[in-house]
C-alpha cells in the first residue's frame, strides 16, 4: 500500500465506479449527463480490475459500482469478487431492474456488501410514470431477494414536486420491505435533473411538510429505521461542502474511462479530465490538471477567497457555479452572500407558479440524449 | 471521525460477563492508508482511535468482556482499563455496532 498517503497528501476514499450509462428506467431527474450518447466505448473488464485495483492501492476503501444500471453490465459478478478480495466495502447502486436469484446469490459469494434499491414513488402509478417504465413489481422482487440474501435494506427515493407530497407512504413502504436505512434524497439538479428543473423543484411548503412527516416517522419508528432527509440544497443559504471538497476524497471513473472529482465535472468548460486507458490512478488524481484545477483554495474569487467559511463549505459546487452563473470559479451562488444568488430564489419562486409556464417534461432517454448532445449545455 | 469521549454515558447494557459480537451488516479492517481500525456499513465508515481500534479487534463473538479486559491490561501493563473499556463497549452498543450475548 506504498503510496497511500503520498507526501503530496491523502488518496481518494470513495472509489464510484459508472460501469455504464446504459438503463432500462427514463428518470426524469437522473443526475447522468445529458449528452451520454456522444460519449466513447464502454471500458473493458481488465480495465475495470486495473481501476479497481489502482484505487485500492491510492487508499480507497468505499466502493460504489453505480451508472446508468450496473446489472446491464454481465461482469459485474468479477468485479464484486474482484473488489472483495482487494478489501473494498462494496455497494451496488441499482434500479433492480435485471436483479434475479442467479445474480444475487452470486454476489453475496462473491462478497458484495450491500445493495442500494432506488424507488420512484410508493405507487405503481407514479414510480413507472416517472421512470416511464412498468417496473414497480419488479423492485418490490428485488426488495424480497436482498431480504431473502440477508443484505441491509437500504432504500433510495429521489424526492421532488410530483411525489414529495408521498413522503408519508413512501416511509410506510419501506417500513414494509423491511428497510433498515431510507435516503431521501431530494433532487440535486444537474443533468436531467436540471433540463427538468421547473417542473421538479418543490415549494417551500411542501419541503417542510415533507419535514415534518418524516420526523414524526422517525420518533414512532425509533432505531429500527435511519432515515436521511436530503434538502435540495436551492432552499438553503449556505452551500453544500460538495464531494467534500474537490479531489479530496471521491474519484469517479465514468463508463468510457474518463477519470472525474465528481459526476458531473464533464460538464466544465477549459477543463479536460484523463482517461483511465490512458493513465494510471495514481497519475490522474495527483498530477492531472483536471484534478488539481479546484483543489484547495487558491483557485477561489470573492466572496470566498476571505471567508472564514471556504474550509467548511469549499466554495460549495463547481458545477453548480458553472451552470447558474456561467463561471465554475465563482461562489455557488447557493450562498446568499454571492452576488448571484438571486438565480436560486428566482427559481425557487419559479417553482411557486406552478406548471403552467413550465417546459415539457424530458424523459432520459437514447432520443433526448442524442437531442441535448447537439445543443451546447443550457447556461442562464 | 473518533469516538467522542463526551458523550452522555449509556444505560450499561454490556456487562463483564457478556460475549460481545461485531454486529451483522458491519464489518471491522484494518486500513494501511490510514494506519487506524475503520468500521464499514452502509452510507459510512467510522475511523476508530487508536484504543476503540486496540478494543473492536478484540471482539470476535467467543471472548468474553472480562478476558478482553485482562488481555488489554497485559499489552498495556499498568493501565487500569475495566472503566473505559466498559464505558466504550456500552458506547458502541448503544450505536449499534456491536452486540451482547451471555
Amino acid at each position: 500500500m506504498a503510496g497511500a498517503n503520498d507526501a503530496r497528501g491523502a488518496g481518494p476514499r470513495w472509489l464510484l465506479a459508472e460501469l455504464t450509462y446504459r438503463c432500462p428506467l427514463h428518470c426524469v431527474f437522473c443526475y447522468n449527463p445529458v449528452d451520454y450518447m456522444a460519449h466513447g466505448a464502454e471500458l473493458s473488464t481488465d480495465d475495470w480490475v486495473r481501476v479497481l485495483r489502482e484505487g485500492r492501492a491510492l487508499g480507497a476503501i468505499q466502493l460504489g459500482f453505480s451508472g446508468g444500471e450496473p446489472l446491464l453490465r454481465d461482469d459485474l459478478e468479477v468485479l464484486v469478487a474482484e473488489a472483495r478480495g482487494l478489501g473494498y466495502y462494496s455497494n451496488l447502486i441499482t434500479s433492480g431492474i435485471g436483479l434475479n436469484e442467479t445474480r444475487i446469490r452470486a454476489f453475496k459469494e462473491g462478497g458484495l456488501d450491500h445493495i442500494q434499491l432506488s424507488f420512484q414513488d410508493s405507487t405503481r402509478e407514479v414510480n413507472d410514470f416517472l421512470s416511464s417504465t412498468r417496473t414497480f413489481d419488479l423492485k418490490l422482487k428485488a426488495a424480497r431477494l436482498i431480504k431473502d440474501y440477508d443484505y441491509p435494506m437500504v432504500l433510495n427515493v429521489v424526492l421532488h414536486r410530483l411525489n414529495i407530497d408521498h413522503v408519508g407512504q413512501i416511509l410506510e413502504m419501506a417500513e414494509k420491505l423491511g428497510a433498515e436505512y431510507v435516503e431521501l434524497a431530494n433532487t440535486q439538479y444537474y443533468g436531467w435533473g436540471y433540463v427538468n428543473r421547473d417542473r421538479l423543484l418543490p415549494t417551500r411548503e411542501q419541503l417542510e411538510r415533507a419535514n415534518e412527516v418524516t420526523q414524526r416517522f422517525r420518533e414512532r419508528v425509533g432505531g429500527r429505521m435511519r432515515i436521511f432527509f436530503v434538502v435540495p440544497d436551492y432552499f438553503e443559504s449556505r452551500p453544500k461542502a460538495c464531494m467534500n471538497g474537490w479531489g479530496s476524497v471521491f474519484l469517479t471513473v465514468a463508463p468510457d474511462g474518463t477519470a472525474l472529482p465528481c459526476h458531473a465535472a464533464r460538464m466544465l468548460p477549459g477543463l479536460t479530465f484523463p482517461n483511465v486507458r490512458d493513465s494510471a490512478l495514481g497519475a490522474i488524481w495527483y498530477d492531472s490538471e483536471g484534478f488539481n484545477r479546484y483543489r484547495g483554495d487558491a483557485w477561489m474569487k470573492e466572496p470566498c477567497r476571505s471567508c472564514p467559511e471556504k474550509a467548511k463549505d469549499f466554495g460549495g459546487c463547481r458545477c453548480q457555479a458553472y451552470m447558474l452563473t456561467g463561471d465554475p470559479a465563482n461562489a455557488d451562488p447557493v450562498c446568499d452572500l454571492s452576488p448571484d444568488h438571486h438565480r436560486v430564489t428566482d427559481a425557487v419562486a419559479q417553482a411557486r407558479l406552478g406548471d403552467a409556464k413550465a417546459q415539457p417534461i424530458v424523459f432520459r432517454d437514447n432520443r433526448n440524449s442524442r437531442t441535448l448532445a447537439r445543443k451546447s449545455l443550457p447556461t442562464t | 471521525m473518533n469516538f467522542p469521549e463526551s458523550d452522555v454515558l449509556p444505560e450499561m447494557k454490556i456487562g463483564l460477563d457478556d460475549v460481545p459480537e461485531i454486529s451483522r451488516h458491519f464489518r471491522l479492517q484494518f486500513e494501511p492508508a490510514q494506519s487506524a481500525w475503520v468500521l464499514l456499513y452502509p452510507e459510512g465508515m467510522v475511523k476508530l482511535s487508536a484504543s476503540a481500534g486496540e478494543i473492536m479487534k478484540r471482539i470476535d463473538g467467543g471472548t468474553g468482556v472480562e478476558r478482553l479486559i485482562h488481555d488489554l491490561e497485559t499489552t498495556f501493563p499498568g493501565a487500569a482499563l475495566r472503566q473505559d473499556v466498559l464505558e466504550f463497549l456500552n458506547a458502541a452498543h448503544q450505536r449499534g455496532w456491536i452486540r451482547g450475548r451471555r
